[in-house]
Protein backbone atom coordinates (compact mmCIF):
# COMPACT_ATOMS: atom_id res chain seq x y z
CA UNK A 1 0.00 0.00 0.00
CA UNK A 2 0.54 3.57 -0.60
CA UNK A 3 2.60 5.65 1.64
CA UNK A 4 0.86 7.50 4.74
CA UNK A 5 0.36 11.19 3.33
CA UNK A 6 -0.23 9.71 0.33
CA UNK A 7 -4.03 7.38 1.76
CA UNK A 8 -4.64 10.64 3.68
CA UNK A 9 -4.77 12.84 0.28
CA UNK A 10 -7.22 10.02 -0.57
CA UNK A 11 -8.70 9.80 2.04
CA UNK A 12 -9.78 13.75 1.94
CA UNK A 13 -10.73 13.35 -2.01
CA UNK A 14 -13.59 10.96 -1.08
CA UNK A 15 -14.64 12.65 1.72
CA UNK A 16 -15.29 15.61 -0.26
CA UNK A 17 -17.26 13.77 -2.73
CA UNK A 18 -18.66 12.36 -0.29
CA UNK A 19 -20.59 15.66 0.78
CA UNK A 20 -24.38 16.28 1.29
CA UNK A 21 -25.53 12.64 0.35
CA UNK A 22 -27.42 10.78 2.61
CA UNK A 23 -26.43 7.39 2.29
CA UNK A 24 -22.84 5.47 2.37
CA UNK A 25 -21.85 2.12 2.28
CA UNK A 26 -18.71 0.58 2.58
CA UNK A 27 -17.64 -3.13 1.76
CA UNK A 28 -15.10 -5.39 2.20
CA UNK A 29 -11.70 -4.78 1.55
CA UNK A 30 -12.07 -0.85 1.73
CA UNK A 31 -9.80 0.64 4.28
CA UNK A 32 -9.53 4.11 2.44
CA UNK A 33 -13.35 4.81 1.72
CA UNK A 34 -14.23 3.53 4.98
CA UNK A 35 -11.64 6.30 6.53
CA UNK A 36 -13.41 8.80 3.90
CA UNK A 37 -16.83 7.92 4.17
CA UNK A 38 -16.83 8.18 8.22
CA UNK A 39 -14.62 11.49 7.81
CA UNK A 40 -17.20 12.72 5.95
CA UNK A 41 -19.74 11.62 8.61
CA UNK A 42 -18.48 13.17 11.28
CA UNK A 43 -17.87 16.63 9.39
CA UNK A 44 -21.17 16.77 7.84
CA UNK A 45 -22.85 16.42 11.92
CA UNK A 46 -24.23 12.50 11.19
CA UNK A 47 -24.96 12.91 7.53
CA UNK A 48 -24.49 10.68 5.42
CA UNK A 49 -24.92 7.83 7.13
CA UNK A 50 -22.30 5.06 7.04
CA UNK A 51 -22.63 1.38 6.75
CA UNK A 52 -19.62 -0.49 7.04
CA UNK A 53 -19.40 -3.97 6.02
CA UNK A 54 -18.04 -5.93 9.42
CA UNK A 55 -18.39 -3.20 12.14
CA UNK A 56 -20.51 -3.54 14.75
CA UNK A 57 -20.42 0.20 15.86
CA UNK A 58 -20.85 1.60 12.34
CA UNK A 59 -23.51 -0.50 10.63
CA UNK A 60 -27.13 0.64 10.99
CA UNK A 61 -28.71 -2.61 9.35
CA UNK A 62 -30.81 -5.41 11.17
CA UNK A 63 -31.62 -7.80 8.07
CA UNK A 64 -28.73 -9.88 7.50
CA UNK A 65 -26.54 -9.35 4.31
CA UNK A 66 -29.04 -8.94 2.07
CA UNK A 67 -29.83 -5.41 3.51
CA UNK A 68 -27.95 -3.69 1.68
CA UNK A 69 -28.33 -5.03 -1.60
CA UNK A 70 -32.05 -4.22 -1.33
CA UNK A 71 -31.19 -0.96 -0.13
CA UNK A 72 -29.14 -0.23 -3.67
CA UNK A 73 -32.00 -1.90 -5.69
CA UNK A 74 -34.52 0.57 -4.47
CA UNK A 75 -32.37 3.45 -4.80
CA UNK A 76 -31.84 4.30 -1.05
CA UNK A 77 -27.79 3.58 -1.16
CA UNK A 78 -26.03 6.95 -2.55
CA UNK A 79 -22.54 5.78 -2.82
CA UNK A 80 -20.44 2.61 -2.48
CA UNK A 81 -16.46 2.02 -3.74
CA UNK A 82 -14.79 -0.52 -5.61
CA UNK A 83 -11.57 -1.24 -6.21
CA UNK A 84 -9.98 -4.09 -8.46
CA UNK A 85 -7.32 -5.74 -9.48
CA UNK A 86 -7.10 -3.91 -12.64
CA UNK A 87 -9.37 -0.89 -13.76
CA UNK A 88 -9.17 0.34 -17.06
CA UNK A 89 -9.25 3.27 -19.30
CA UNK A 90 -13.44 2.96 -19.62
CA UNK A 91 -13.94 2.64 -16.08
CA UNK A 92 -14.25 -1.03 -15.53
CA UNK A 93 -13.16 -3.06 -13.24
CA UNK A 94 -11.86 -6.51 -12.35
CA UNK A 95 -12.19 -8.34 -8.87
CA UNK A 96 -11.96 -11.87 -10.43
CA UNK A 97 -8.64 -12.72 -11.43
CA UNK A 98 -6.23 -12.40 -14.84
CA UNK A 99 -6.69 -14.46 -17.73
CA UNK A 100 -8.76 -15.52 -19.97
CA UNK A 101 -12.66 -15.83 -18.13
CA UNK A 102 -12.84 -19.54 -17.29
CA UNK A 103 -9.10 -20.41 -17.38
CA UNK A 104 -7.87 -17.85 -15.41
CA UNK A 105 -4.48 -17.98 -14.45
CA UNK A 106 -4.39 -16.05 -11.01
CA UNK A 107 -7.92 -15.70 -9.25
CA UNK A 108 -8.27 -12.83 -6.60
CA UNK A 109 -10.75 -13.12 -3.80
CA UNK A 110 -13.72 -13.08 -5.98
CA UNK A 111 -16.62 -10.47 -7.35
CA UNK A 112 -18.36 -9.76 -3.96
CA UNK A 113 -21.63 -7.76 -4.79
CA UNK A 114 -19.74 -5.19 -7.38
CA UNK A 115 -21.31 -6.80 -10.45
CA UNK A 116 -24.83 -5.46 -8.86
CA UNK A 117 -23.99 -2.76 -6.90
CA UNK A 118 -22.04 -1.11 -10.18
CA UNK A 119 -25.14 -0.90 -12.00
CA UNK A 120 -27.16 0.25 -9.03
CA UNK A 121 -25.98 3.19 -7.23
CA UNK A 122 -25.49 5.93 -8.30
CA UNK A 123 -21.98 7.39 -7.18
CA UNK A 124 -19.27 4.31 -7.49
CA UNK A 125 -15.86 5.84 -6.26
CA UNK A 126 -13.36 3.64 -7.90
CA UNK A 127 -10.20 3.89 -5.72
CA UNK A 128 -6.46 1.91 -6.31
CA UNK A 129 -4.07 2.28 -3.50
CA UNK A 130 -0.96 0.97 -5.73
CA UNK A 131 -1.42 3.54 -9.20
CA UNK A 132 1.08 1.39 -11.43
CA UNK A 133 1.04 0.26 -15.27
CA UNK A 134 -0.30 -3.54 -14.12
CA UNK A 135 -3.32 -2.56 -12.14
CA UNK A 136 -4.32 0.51 -14.29
CA UNK A 137 -4.70 -1.63 -17.80
CA UNK A 138 -6.44 -0.38 -21.37
CA UNK A 139 -9.10 -3.16 -21.20
CA UNK A 140 -9.87 -5.63 -18.32
CA UNK A 141 -9.47 -9.54 -18.41
CA UNK A 142 -12.71 -9.67 -16.89
CA UNK A 143 -15.48 -7.46 -16.62
CA UNK A 144 -16.75 -7.75 -12.99
CA UNK A 145 -18.54 -4.28 -13.75
CA UNK A 146 -18.76 -1.96 -16.95
CA UNK A 147 -17.95 1.42 -16.17
CA UNK A 148 -20.39 4.25 -16.63
CA UNK A 149 -19.71 7.96 -17.56
CA UNK A 150 -19.10 10.42 -14.69
CA UNK A 151 -17.58 7.42 -12.69
CA UNK A 152 -14.40 8.90 -9.98
CA UNK A 153 -11.11 6.87 -9.45
CA UNK A 154 -8.62 8.17 -6.87
CA UNK A 155 -5.51 6.54 -7.09
CA UNK A 156 -2.44 6.76 -4.25
CA UNK A 157 -0.84 9.43 -7.42
CA UNK A 158 -3.78 11.22 -9.01
CA UNK A 159 -7.69 11.57 -9.51
CA UNK A 160 -9.49 10.81 -12.88
CA UNK A 161 -12.77 10.78 -13.91
CA UNK A 162 -14.47 9.19 -16.95
CA UNK A 163 -15.83 11.64 -19.49
CA UNK A 164 -16.64 10.83 -23.51
CA UNK A 165 -16.23 7.19 -23.10
CA UNK A 166 -12.61 7.38 -20.98
CA UNK A 167 -10.99 8.32 -17.58
CA UNK A 168 -9.47 11.77 -18.22
CA UNK A 169 -6.86 13.19 -15.04
CA UNK A 170 -8.65 15.69 -13.20
CA UNK A 171 -5.91 16.49 -10.44
CA UNK A 172 -2.28 14.89 -9.30
CA UNK A 173 -1.30 14.87 -5.53
CA UNK A 174 1.89 16.58 -4.13
CA UNK A 175 4.83 14.63 -5.44
CA UNK A 176 3.52 14.41 -8.89
CA UNK A 177 2.79 15.80 -12.93
CA UNK A 178 0.57 14.84 -15.35
CA UNK A 179 4.04 13.11 -16.68
CA UNK A 180 4.92 10.98 -13.83
CA UNK A 181 1.48 10.17 -13.40
CA UNK A 182 1.25 8.61 -17.35
CA UNK A 183 4.25 6.81 -17.01
CA UNK A 184 2.72 4.92 -14.25
CA UNK A 185 -0.70 3.81 -15.90
CA UNK A 186 -1.23 1.01 -18.04
CA UNK A 187 -4.27 3.45 -20.79
CA UNK A 188 -3.71 6.70 -22.74
CA UNK A 189 -5.61 9.34 -21.19
CA UNK A 190 -6.33 12.95 -21.76
CA UNK A 191 -6.15 15.65 -18.93
CA UNK A 192 -8.75 17.89 -18.41
CA UNK A 193 -8.18 21.59 -18.99
CA UNK A 194 -8.91 22.70 -15.61
CA UNK A 195 -6.42 20.05 -13.73
CA UNK A 196 -3.88 20.81 -10.75
CA UNK A 197 -2.56 19.61 -7.65
CA UNK A 198 -5.19 17.31 -5.46
CA UNK A 199 -5.93 19.37 -2.64
CA UNK A 200 -4.59 17.81 0.74
CA UNK A 201 -6.32 16.56 3.58
CA UNK A 202 -7.94 19.38 5.29
CA UNK A 203 -6.96 20.29 9.27
CA UNK A 204 -10.54 19.39 10.32
CA UNK A 205 -10.86 16.26 8.64
CA UNK A 206 -7.03 15.04 9.90
CA UNK A 207 -8.37 15.68 13.54
CA UNK A 208 -11.42 13.31 12.84
CA UNK A 209 -9.09 10.60 12.32
CA UNK A 210 -6.71 11.15 15.09
CA UNK A 211 -9.88 11.37 17.18
CA UNK A 212 -13.47 9.13 16.49
CA UNK A 213 -12.71 7.87 12.71
CA UNK A 214 -9.30 6.30 13.89
CA UNK A 215 -11.48 4.25 16.78
CA UNK A 216 -13.68 3.00 13.96
CA UNK A 217 -11.06 2.00 11.83
CA UNK A 218 -8.83 0.35 14.70
CA UNK A 219 -12.28 -2.24 15.15
CA UNK A 220 -12.63 -3.39 11.07
CA UNK A 221 -8.97 -2.38 9.93
CA UNK A 222 -6.62 -2.35 12.40
CA UNK A 223 -3.36 -2.92 10.48
CA UNK A 224 -4.67 0.01 8.32
CA UNK A 225 -5.36 2.15 11.19
CA UNK A 226 -1.82 1.38 12.50
CA UNK A 227 -0.52 2.87 9.19
CA UNK A 228 -2.25 5.90 9.19
CA UNK A 229 -0.72 6.96 12.84
CA UNK B 1 -30.40 -32.36 25.44
CA UNK B 2 -27.63 -30.45 24.01
CA UNK B 3 -25.42 -32.65 21.77
CA UNK B 4 -21.52 -31.58 21.22
CA UNK B 5 -20.07 -30.43 17.67
CA UNK B 6 -18.35 -33.87 17.16
CA UNK B 7 -22.23 -35.39 17.54
CA UNK B 8 -23.29 -32.14 14.97
CA UNK B 9 -20.25 -32.98 12.78
CA UNK B 10 -21.05 -36.64 12.04
CA UNK B 11 -24.68 -35.96 10.94
CA UNK B 12 -23.32 -33.98 8.19
CA UNK B 13 -22.61 -36.72 5.58
CA UNK B 14 -19.45 -36.21 2.58
CA UNK B 15 -20.79 -34.90 -0.09
CA UNK B 16 -23.03 -32.95 0.96
CA UNK B 17 -24.00 -29.15 0.36
CA UNK B 18 -22.91 -27.12 3.75
CA UNK B 19 -23.78 -23.10 3.75
CA UNK B 20 -21.25 -21.50 5.92
CA UNK B 21 -21.28 -17.83 7.17
CA UNK B 22 -18.29 -15.18 6.43
CA UNK B 23 -15.76 -14.47 9.45
CA UNK B 24 -17.95 -11.52 10.70
CA UNK B 25 -21.38 -13.47 11.37
CA UNK B 26 -21.74 -16.65 12.82
CA UNK B 27 -18.58 -19.72 12.14
CA UNK B 28 -18.94 -22.60 14.33
CA UNK B 29 -15.14 -23.55 13.85
CA UNK B 30 -15.72 -26.32 17.18
CA UNK B 31 -18.03 -27.80 14.51
CA UNK B 32 -14.95 -27.37 11.67
CA UNK B 33 -12.85 -28.93 13.37
CA UNK B 34 -15.01 -32.02 14.44
CA UNK B 35 -14.93 -32.13 10.63
CA UNK B 36 -11.86 -32.20 9.74
CA UNK B 37 -11.17 -34.85 12.61
CA UNK B 38 -13.29 -37.03 11.23
CA UNK B 39 -11.84 -36.73 7.49
CA UNK B 40 -14.75 -35.19 5.95
CA UNK B 41 -14.84 -35.41 1.93
CA UNK B 42 -16.76 -34.05 -1.24
CA UNK B 43 -18.27 -31.26 1.00
CA UNK B 44 -19.96 -28.85 -1.35
CA UNK B 45 -19.76 -25.60 0.10
CA UNK B 46 -22.12 -22.15 -0.08
CA UNK B 47 -20.90 -18.82 0.93
CA UNK B 48 -23.47 -16.47 2.89
CA UNK B 49 -22.77 -14.85 0.18
CA UNK B 50 -18.70 -15.16 1.18
CA UNK B 51 -16.53 -17.67 3.00
CA UNK B 52 -13.19 -17.16 4.90
CA UNK B 53 -11.39 -19.27 7.40
CA UNK B 54 -13.83 -21.97 8.07
CA UNK B 55 -13.42 -22.72 4.10
CA UNK B 56 -10.06 -22.40 3.89
CA UNK B 57 -9.89 -24.54 6.74
CA UNK B 58 -11.94 -27.42 5.52
CA UNK B 59 -10.34 -27.00 1.91
CA UNK B 60 -6.93 -27.27 3.74
CA UNK B 61 -7.57 -30.97 5.44
CA UNK B 62 -9.32 -31.85 2.02
CA UNK B 63 -12.65 -31.87 3.10
CA UNK B 64 -14.14 -29.85 -0.05
CA UNK B 65 -14.93 -30.80 -3.56
CA UNK B 66 -16.63 -27.31 -4.43
CA UNK B 67 -17.76 -23.68 -3.46
CA UNK B 68 -20.36 -21.45 -4.52
CA UNK B 69 -19.48 -18.10 -3.26
CA UNK B 70 -19.29 -14.23 -3.95
CA UNK B 71 -15.60 -14.19 -2.54
CA UNK B 72 -13.66 -16.07 -0.55
CA UNK B 73 -10.22 -14.44 1.48
CA UNK B 74 -9.18 -14.32 4.66
CA UNK B 75 -10.44 -10.38 5.08
CA UNK B 76 -7.64 -7.95 5.79
CA UNK B 77 -5.09 -10.98 5.91
CA UNK B 78 -5.54 -11.01 2.02
CA UNK B 79 -6.39 -14.39 0.19
CA UNK B 80 -7.38 -17.36 1.56
CA UNK B 81 -4.02 -19.01 1.35
CA UNK B 82 -5.46 -23.30 0.57
CA UNK B 83 -7.96 -21.94 -1.43
CA UNK B 84 -5.92 -20.63 -3.51
CA UNK B 85 -3.61 -23.25 -3.96
CA UNK B 86 -6.56 -26.01 -4.72
CA UNK B 87 -8.01 -23.75 -7.44
CA UNK B 88 -4.58 -23.76 -9.09
CA UNK B 89 -3.99 -27.46 -8.71
CA UNK B 90 -7.96 -27.73 -9.73
CA UNK B 91 -8.84 -29.98 -7.26
CA UNK B 92 -12.05 -27.81 -5.88
CA UNK B 93 -14.58 -26.44 -8.24
CA UNK B 94 -15.67 -22.65 -7.79
CA UNK B 95 -19.03 -21.54 -8.83
CA UNK B 96 -18.78 -17.83 -8.84
CA UNK B 97 -20.94 -15.69 -7.75
CA UNK B 98 -22.32 -12.35 -6.61
CA UNK B 99 -23.46 -11.43 -3.20
CA UNK B 100 -27.35 -10.37 -4.27
CA UNK B 101 -27.47 -13.83 -6.62
CA UNK B 102 -26.56 -15.98 -3.09
CA UNK B 103 -29.20 -14.03 -0.99
CA UNK B 104 -31.50 -14.23 -4.05
CA UNK B 105 -31.21 -17.92 -4.69
CA UNK B 106 -31.63 -18.46 -0.23
CA UNK B 107 -34.85 -16.32 -0.95
CA UNK B 108 -36.30 -18.32 -3.55
CA UNK B 109 -35.83 -21.31 -1.86
CA UNK B 110 -37.08 -19.74 1.83
CA UNK B 111 -40.52 -18.95 -0.30
CA UNK B 112 -40.09 -22.53 -2.15
CA UNK B 113 -39.63 -21.44 -5.34
CA UNK B 114 -37.44 -22.65 -8.47
CA UNK B 115 -36.32 -18.56 -9.06
CA UNK B 116 -35.92 -15.29 -7.96
CA UNK B 117 -35.41 -12.10 -10.53
CA UNK B 118 -32.12 -10.15 -9.73
CA UNK B 119 -31.63 -6.14 -10.80
CA UNK B 120 -28.35 -5.36 -11.46
CA UNK B 121 -25.93 -7.79 -12.74
CA UNK B 122 -26.25 -7.29 -16.57
CA UNK B 123 -23.36 -5.84 -18.14
CA UNK B 124 -20.96 -8.12 -15.77
CA UNK B 125 -18.91 -10.78 -17.41
CA UNK B 126 -20.28 -12.91 -14.34
CA UNK B 127 -23.36 -14.11 -16.30
CA UNK B 128 -21.17 -15.16 -19.12
CA UNK B 129 -19.69 -17.61 -16.37
CA UNK B 130 -23.25 -18.52 -14.99
CA UNK B 131 -25.19 -20.97 -17.60
CA UNK B 132 -27.73 -22.14 -15.02
CA UNK B 133 -28.80 -18.04 -14.87
CA UNK B 134 -31.46 -17.35 -16.82
CA UNK B 135 -31.77 -13.63 -19.19
CA UNK B 136 -34.62 -12.66 -20.56
CA UNK B 137 -37.20 -9.91 -20.75
CA UNK B 138 -39.22 -8.89 -17.46
CA UNK B 139 -42.88 -10.03 -18.13
CA UNK B 140 -44.29 -7.09 -16.50
CA UNK B 141 -41.73 -4.05 -18.05
CA UNK B 142 -40.04 -5.65 -20.67
CA UNK B 143 -36.89 -4.77 -19.35
CA UNK B 144 -34.03 -6.93 -19.28
CA UNK B 145 -34.11 -9.31 -16.80
CA UNK B 146 -31.87 -11.71 -14.76
CA UNK B 147 -33.27 -14.75 -13.25
CA UNK B 148 -31.39 -17.18 -10.53
CA UNK B 149 -32.20 -19.93 -9.72
CA UNK B 150 -33.13 -21.90 -6.16
CA UNK B 151 -30.40 -22.38 -3.52
CA UNK B 152 -31.42 -25.38 -0.78
CA UNK B 153 -28.15 -26.39 0.61
CA UNK B 154 -28.34 -29.48 2.54
CA UNK B 155 -26.95 -27.72 5.65
CA UNK B 156 -26.77 -24.56 7.21
CA UNK B 157 -23.96 -24.35 10.14
CA UNK B 158 -23.08 -21.90 12.28
CA UNK B 159 -22.31 -20.44 16.04
CA UNK B 160 -24.41 -18.42 18.18
CA UNK B 161 -24.46 -16.71 21.43
CA UNK B 162 -27.64 -18.43 22.78
CA UNK B 163 -30.05 -21.38 22.44
CA UNK B 164 -32.78 -22.56 24.96
CA UNK B 165 -33.85 -26.01 26.24
CA UNK B 166 -35.89 -25.92 23.50
CA UNK B 167 -33.50 -25.56 20.68
CA UNK B 168 -34.73 -21.98 19.37
CA UNK B 169 -31.30 -20.14 18.83
CA UNK B 170 -30.88 -16.35 19.18
CA UNK B 171 -28.76 -14.62 16.27
CA UNK B 172 -29.68 -10.82 17.16
CA UNK B 173 -28.93 -9.12 13.95
CA UNK B 174 -26.86 -11.75 12.15
CA UNK B 175 -30.24 -12.41 10.04
CA UNK B 176 -28.47 -14.26 6.97
CA UNK B 177 -28.34 -17.24 9.54
CA UNK B 178 -32.17 -16.19 9.72
CA UNK B 179 -32.55 -16.46 5.93
CA UNK B 180 -30.25 -19.42 5.53
CA UNK B 181 -31.81 -21.05 8.12
CA UNK B 182 -35.20 -21.09 6.35
CA UNK B 183 -33.71 -22.14 2.95
CA UNK B 184 -31.74 -25.27 3.97
CA UNK B 185 -32.93 -28.34 4.61
CA UNK B 186 -31.24 -29.08 8.16
CA UNK B 187 -29.57 -26.67 10.34
CA UNK B 188 -27.01 -26.87 13.07
CA UNK B 189 -25.71 -24.69 15.14
CA UNK B 190 -23.39 -24.25 18.04
CA UNK B 191 -23.79 -21.78 20.78
CA UNK B 192 -21.66 -20.27 23.84
CA UNK B 193 -24.78 -21.10 26.50
CA UNK B 194 -27.70 -22.47 26.48
CA UNK B 195 -29.91 -20.60 29.10
CA UNK B 196 -33.39 -21.50 31.42
CA UNK B 197 -35.54 -18.66 29.82
CA UNK B 198 -37.98 -19.52 26.88
CA UNK B 199 -36.40 -17.25 23.91
CA UNK B 200 -39.91 -16.67 22.07
CA UNK B 201 -41.56 -15.54 25.26
CA UNK B 202 -40.20 -12.22 25.64
CA UNK B 203 -40.45 -10.11 21.59
CA UNK B 204 -36.94 -9.09 22.28
CA UNK B 205 -35.25 -12.28 22.18
CA UNK B 206 -37.85 -13.83 19.87
CA UNK B 207 -37.29 -10.68 17.48
CA UNK B 208 -33.66 -11.80 16.78
CA UNK B 209 -34.36 -15.76 17.53
CA UNK B 210 -34.29 -18.54 14.92
CA UNK B 211 -37.34 -20.96 15.99
CA UNK B 212 -36.34 -24.84 17.09
CA UNK B 213 -38.83 -25.71 14.17
CA UNK B 214 -35.56 -24.89 11.69
CA UNK B 215 -33.08 -26.35 14.09
CA UNK B 216 -32.05 -29.85 13.68
CA UNK B 217 -29.55 -30.12 16.59
CA UNK B 218 -28.02 -27.59 18.84
CA UNK B 219 -24.53 -28.35 20.66
CA UNK B 220 -22.87 -26.89 23.61
CA UNK B 221 -19.56 -24.99 22.49
CA UNK B 222 -17.76 -22.33 24.62
CA UNK B 223 -15.64 -19.94 22.63
CA UNK B 224 -17.07 -22.09 19.70
CA UNK B 225 -16.32 -19.38 17.25
CA UNK B 226 -12.39 -18.38 17.41
CA UNK B 227 -10.54 -17.86 16.74
CA UNK B 228 -12.93 -15.53 14.43
CA UNK B 229 -14.76 -14.45 17.12
CA UNK B 230 -18.21 -13.81 17.69
CA UNK B 231 -20.01 -10.33 17.74
CA UNK B 232 -20.58 -8.64 21.46
CA UNK B 233 -18.62 -11.73 22.27
CA UNK B 234 -14.89 -11.84 21.94
CA UNK B 235 -13.18 -10.75 19.07
CA UNK B 236 -10.98 -12.28 16.68
CA UNK B 237 -7.71 -13.74 17.73
CA UNK B 238 -5.80 -11.79 15.46
CA UNK B 239 -2.18 -13.43 16.06
CA UNK B 240 -3.64 -16.41 15.28
CA UNK B 241 -5.16 -15.82 12.05
CA UNK B 242 -2.08 -14.29 11.03
CA UNK B 243 -0.12 -17.01 12.18
CA UNK B 244 -2.71 -19.42 10.43
CA UNK B 245 -2.27 -16.95 6.79
CA UNK B 246 1.99 -17.28 7.27
CA UNK B 247 1.60 -21.09 7.30
CA UNK B 248 -0.89 -21.87 4.94
CA UNK B 249 0.96 -20.41 2.11
CA UNK B 250 3.17 -23.71 2.04
CA UNK B 251 1.23 -26.93 2.23
CA UNK B 252 3.82 -28.91 5.02
CA UNK B 253 3.47 -26.00 7.02
CA UNK B 254 -0.05 -25.69 6.75
CA UNK B 255 -0.20 -29.23 7.73
CA UNK B 256 1.70 -28.98 11.16
CA UNK B 257 -0.63 -26.10 11.44
CA UNK B 258 -3.78 -27.71 11.33
CA UNK B 259 -2.43 -30.87 13.45
CA UNK B 260 -1.71 -28.55 15.75
CA UNK B 261 -5.18 -26.93 15.93
CA UNK B 262 -7.06 -30.50 15.77
CA UNK B 263 -4.29 -31.36 18.90
CA UNK B 264 -5.26 -28.00 20.89
CA UNK B 265 -9.45 -28.54 21.30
Amino acid sequence: MAEPERLLVMIGVIARLLRGLRHVAVGASSPVPAAAALVARELGRGRPTVSILGSETSNPFTDGGRELFDCAAQGRLDAFFLSGAQIDATGAVNLLGLGEPGRMRRRFMGNFGAPYLASLVPNVILFRTDHGVRTLVEKVDFVTAPGVEGRWLVTDRAVFRRQAGRLRLVSWHAGEMAETVRAATGFAFETAHDAGETPGLEAAAAAQLRGPVGAVLREVYPAFAAQLT
Amino acid sequence: MTATPAELAALIPDGATLALAPDYSGCSLATIRELVRKGASGLRLVGLPQLGLQADLLIAAGCVAGVETAAISLGELGLAPAFDRAWRAGSVTVTESTCPAIHAGLTAAEKGVSHLPLAGVIGSDLVGLRPDWRLGPDPFTGEPGLLVPAIRPDFLLFHAAVADRSGNVWIGVRRELMLAAHAARRTLATVEEVVAHDLLADDLWAAGTIPALYVERVATAPAGAAPVGLRNRYGPDRAWLAAYAEAARDPASCKTFIDAWLRDG
